[in-house]
């Protein structure tokens, strides 16, 4: 119930308080929000396998969104950007999906 | 899952366990709900970004360059397209502004051949000429004298007994003693009002065998008497008849 109340929360105050991102960040943050998803989801996976770590959670959330928006970085940087936050957000969007399965099968059996 | 007392052990079934914590939360829950909420402030904001802010916010650098060279060449279009508008409005400024030279010039022409043709009232420096003949002798010839000898004066403008306006085609004839101008009767004694430069209307009125001497000599034994006025005002005026036969054979020619 809490991650509930705290995602709902997070909506209102953004949506409230309007906070601005520096200008710098701002084309990472949509790769890193998907990044962030793809660790939501594996982490409510392990959870309900019964194997899930608030430690491995939060540094496999970190780490997620630090490495999409690197690789963005790096591909803004060497002139590929638009074509490497393509293929970050098809790998993650994939692994979403099989999260997705797996989660559906451990609650439906099916 | 050690480090959850609380927790169910790991074996029971999935949607039990879910249900479990939903009713006792632990550590991990709370961890959960504060990225949660981080990720839902990141949401938000994206979502604003997107919906409000203008499409170039998230633009790409080579995006931006090519939107950059598509406005540089819009503009460019357009400055030349501003350009030949002026030119446009140059010509068509320098077209009205001949077209009213040559209106005001034709209006001009047209108020000088008004009082030529005497359909505009005049007024000016000139004369008034008063021809008293006891007698009667003045006839329709010594009228048309005294009109021929004012108009080499210089006359512009002429009226008889402010009734009758001289124009081209104004004649002159008597009916025994009675005097008829353009159908209308002079009265004795014809007053005769001529606009023009006085002093040689005057001195062609009396120059030696002219008119004035006509006048007053043994043959009619009339009188003249000439003022000389600042200010004629010649206010009757000739209706002029539409043509019933002429016809201007051709435009004007175009002075060049």
């Amino acid at each position: 119930m809490l991650p509930l109340i705290g995602l709902l929360v997070g909506i209102v105050v953004g949506l409230l308080l309007e906070p601005t991102l520096p200008l710098a960040l701002q084309p990472y943050l949509p790769i890193a929000i998907v990044a962030a998803l793809d660790a939501l989801f594996g982490a409510f996976r392990a959870y309900l396998e019964g194997v899930f770590s608030d430690r491995v959670f939060v540094i496999s959330f970190i780490s997620n969104v630090l490495i999409a928006a690197l690789i963005v970085w790096v591909g803004d940087q060497i002139g590929v950007g638009s074509q490497l936050s393509t293929a970050v957000v098809v790998v993650l969007g994939i692994r979403i999906f099989t999260n997705a399965a797996a989660i559906r099968r451990q609650l439906f059996h099916a | 899952m050690p480090e959850h007392g609380s927790e169910p052990t790991p074996r029971q079934p999935a949607g039990s366990r879910l249900w479990h914590s939903l009713a006792r939360p632990g550590r991990g829950q709370v961890i959960a709900a504060v990225i949660l909420f981080v990720v839902g402030l990141g949401g938000a904001m994206q979502i604003r970004i997107t919906n409000t802010d203008d499409a170039y916010t998230n633009a790409r650098r080579e995006d931006l360059i090519q939107i950059l060279d598509g406005l540089g060449s819009e503009s460019r279009r357009l400055e030349s397209e501003i350009a030949d508008l002026q030119q446009t409005r140059t010509t068509l400024e320098g077209g009205a502004d001949s077209r009213r030279v040559a209106e005001e010039e034709s209006q001009r022409r047209l108020s000088e051949l008004s009082i030529l043709a005497g359909t505009v009232g005049a007024r000016g420096p000139g004369i008034r000429m008063r021809i008293t003949d006891p007698g009667q002798k003045v006839t329709a010839s010594v009228l048309v004298d005294a009109v021929q000898e004012m108009r080499d004066a210089g006359a512009e403008a002429i009226e008889f007994n402010d009734s009758v306006r001289v124009v081209a085609s104004t004649w002159f004839s008597s009916d025994g003693t009675t005097l008829v101008a353009d159908d209308k009767r002079l009265q004795r004694p014809i007053t005769m009002e001529v606009i023009g430069d006085p002093h040689s209307l005057e001195e062609a009125a009396r120059f030696r065998g002219g008119l004035v001497s006509e006048i007053s000599g043994p043959r009619i034994g009339g009188a003249v008497s000439i003022e000389r006025l600042a200010q004629v005002e010649i206010t009757s005026l000739h209706s002029q008849a539409e043509n019933q036969y002429a016809r201007p054979a051709s435009a004007a020619p175009t002075p060049r």
